[in-house]
């Protein structure tokens, strides 16, 4: 029998509707993710002043045989990132790890720390950097005159590498580690109370079970918060940008000790109006932080779940 | 029924967001007023002008939005290469004016709008300072920088020194002079208290000095070749190797808190300096006094208010912006906020040489101030002359840090100016 109308619109729908549903998400991604995306790509193999549109020339790969053999700046980024990517993801997850675990007892007030938990990551990253600067001044931060207790020496936290990378790292582990830790504190309460009865009775003390059933059973949250720190530490930019502000704000310190390849990025785009070879750098910095993201991914993987 | 009511109500949906967009977008006409924005960065001291303005033209509202230094001028860069988001007049420093008068076409010429008529009201540098190479003029003069030297009269007290300001300025006719000074100060001074506040600053107002400065009239580099500016620097090294420097590097919190707690006795002080540290540290008012710089004459900073051809309103904009730069408007903006005008029409009016500034002891600002401004030796600024600018700034920390020695920080220095094509 032949199809009626009304029974061919059915099938329509029920085949074409889905991806109608579907394509804002599409049509969002599309103008804000996939066109810049591919026009960065576009940019990157050009010479192109930030101003002059008009005056571009086609160059090809020419940035990138810049960036990756002849820039000493672009590799000395790429390992601040590194670092600070190692200085950060780590400590925030083993910090959000023992948060959560506390959280999880019975104490008093509970509701309270819990919700203080999220509150350094919703205050203005700006402001945060700017307190954090000023704890950490050379001559009247509080850091150093906490550090004086203890007979430790002035530290000018802005010109050493290690030193600025630890007050940068400080910064964005104190931002992140509550949202880590309520994220492993959400999956800590599905834990079925009945699996610590029955490793009490064998005789496993608290950091047993923590080790052996805890941080196993939260493989999956603890593979999704490394790769979300990772992916937003690789992009770190306002932290470095406005910890030493002033006229020399976008080069990360006087010897670059601690610019990261973002603000690099941003040193090139909107200092040297270079905006072939910034974009060039993102691209770059998009594969990098793929790269690193399926590495921490690896690792993580790694947790044994016996 | 349904498949039937549905285009209907997709209809009115789309008709009425279709409405909502179109009334914002003609939201402006509505209020019957013309809005104008001012993008500044710094303290311009215009908030009194403005209202003087709006009242004189009722159908203009202006609203100023300030940022600091250098994000100011990287916001401008990208509002400029998009198109949208710049203020219909944006100020614009002289160390990046060379910078963006080389894209003449992103502001409107403000000789095509009567800016020629009115060209002799500046100091002629400062008028072919933001002169495109077509003779497009992008931006009015505001203030110009200027040089003296501001100091802690009781700290100079407290070193044995002498705190008068003509004794002061007698200390030092020459930088070498400034600096020998400078350790008889440290020798004597008060326990955690530096003669200068850093080497940037005295190196910028040393350079400022300098027939040339970075680049030569024909755009080239020159930071490797000119003398002036390797005696300047290596000057600036010893003094910072004779301890006098307290290694704060300037615009930064750290150097700000300096103020406030009296790190340093001196600082390079060109005009707009003199608002910079009265905002900063008001308690120390009455301790400063102004001494004049070493080596006569000089500039530092000074600003420029171009008009964006992006904005809505530019006609009105380069109405603004040409009478808050005139001679009246420069005046009122001196005797309010202490900087120096780029009209020399000025510089011999009473009002302005008779001014007195009470947070600076009473000093005779104004004539030491206009002075320095006619003694000033006009210097070309190179197109990226912001960004030389910084790498000496990083360079000189350097050596502050104990990073690197003199020679090491200029050898890299070098090479990082090379790098600014």
């Amino acid at each position: 029998m032949a199809l009626t109308l009304a029974d061919r619109r059915h099938k329509w729908d029920v085949k074409l509707s889905p991806f109608g549903f579907i394509s804002p998400y599409f049509l969002i991604f599309g103008v804000f993710g996939l066109f810049p995306l591919l026009y960065t790509a576009f940019v990157s193999l050009q010479k192109r002043n930030l101003l002059d549109a008009e005056g571009a020339q086609f160059i090809g790969f020419g940035n990138y045989e810049q960036l990756l053999f002849h820039d000493p700046y672009f590799w000395n980024a790429m390992g601040n990132t590194v670092s600070l990517w190692l200085l950060t993801t780590i400590p925030q997850i083993l910090f959000a790890l023992g948060i959560a675990h506390l959280l999880n007892r019975r104490l008093r007030g509970r509701t309270l720390f819990r919700m203080g938990m999220i509150l350094p990551n919703i205050t203005s990253v700006a402001a945060v950097t700017i307190i954090f600067a000023q704890l950490f001044g050379r001559d009247f931060g509080l850091v150093n005159w906490v550090l004086s207790w203890f007979g430790a020496g002035q530290v000018d936290w802005q010109a050493g590498t290690a030193s600025s990378h630890t007050a940068i790292a400080a910064m964005v582990v104190w931002r992140w580690t509550g949202y880590h830790a309520l994220i492993f504190l959400a999956s800590m309460q599905a834990i079925p109370s009945a699996m610590y009865e029955a490793a009490t009775l064998d005789g496993a003390r608290g950091w047993q079970q923590f080790w052996r059933i805890t941080v196993p059973l939260l493989r999956p949250q603890i593979i999704f918060s490394t790769v979300i720190a990772t992916t937003g530490n690789m992009r770190l930019l306002a932290e470095p940008l406005l910890f030493n502000p002033g006229t020399a704000a976008a080069t990360g310190g006087s010897d670059r000790q601690f610019q990261t390849a973002a603000l690099y990025l941003y040193e090139q785009g909107f200092t040297k109006y270079d905006f072939g070879y910034s974009s060039a750098i993102a691209l770059i910095l998009a594969v990098a932080t793929m790269l690193v993201a399926g590495v921490s991914y690896l690792v993580t993987r790694r947790i044994q779940t016996d | 029924m349904r498949p039937k009511t549905t285009p209907r109500l997709v209809l009115a949906v789309v008709c009425a967001a279709v409405t909502a967009l179109s009334a914002c977008g003609s939201g402006d006409a509505a209020g019957g007023k013309v809005k104008l924005s001012l993008g500044l960065f710094g303290n311009f001291g215009y908030t009194d002008l403005i209202k003087e303005y709006q009242a004189a033209h009722p159908g203009i509202e202006i609203t100023e939005r300030t940022a600091a230094y250098s994000d100011h001028h990287k916001n401008l860069a990208a509002h400029l290469a998009t198109g949208g988001g710049a203020a219909d007049i944006e100020a614009i420093d002289t160390g990046y004016v060379a910078q963006f008068k080389a894209t003449p076409d992103k502001f409107v010429d403000l000789n095509t709008v009567g800016g020629d008529k009115v060209k002799d009201r500046w100091l002629s540098w400062k008028w072919s300072a933001s002169l495109a190479k077509g003779g497009q003029q992008i931006g009015y003069g505001t203030d110009v920088g200027g040089l003296a030297i501001c100091y802690r009269r009781d700290l100079f007290e407290k070193a044995q020194l002498p705190a008068d300001r003509d004794a002061v300025s007698a200390l030092w006719p020459t930088w070498q002079a400034f600096f020998e000074t400078g350790k008889r100060f440290q020798a004597k001074a008060p326990n955690g208290v530096k003669f200068m506040d850093g080497g940037p600053t005295v190196l910028n107002a040393i350079f400022g000095q300098a027939p040339v400065g970075y680049y030569d009239q024909n755009d080239q580099l020159v930071v490797d070749s000119n003398p002036a500016l390797r005696t300047g620097w290596n000057q600036v090294v010893d003094a910072v190797k004779a301890n006098l420097s307290a290694g704060l590097l300037y615009s930064t919190p750290t150097w700000n808190t300096g103020f406030t707690q009296g790190q340093f006795a001196t600082v390079t002080c060109p005009a707009w300096m003199m608002t910079k540290i009265k905002d900063q540290a008001p308690d120390t008012a009455g301790k400063w006094d102004v001494a004049t710089v070493p080596g006569g004459g000089g500039n530092w900073g000074g600003s420029y208010l171009t008009v964006p051809k992006s904005g809505k309103h530019t006609k009105e904009a380069a109405e603004l912006a040409a009478w808050l730069t005139a001679p009246e408007q420069q005046a009122k903006v001196f005797t309010s906020k202490g900087l120096l005008p780029s009209t020399p029409s000025l510089y011999d009016d009473p009002k302005i040489t008779g001014y007195t500034n009470p947070f600076f002891n009473n000093a005779p600002v104004g004539k030491v101030f206009t002075d320095a401004a006619k003694k000033l030796n006009p210097q070309y600024q190179g197109p990226k002359a912001g960004d030389v600018q910084t790498e000496f700034g990083n360079a000189m920390q350097r050596v502050e840090q104990g990073k690197q020695d003199g020679a090491a920080a200029w050898q890299q220095l070098v090479g990082d100016v090379a790098k600014l094509k």
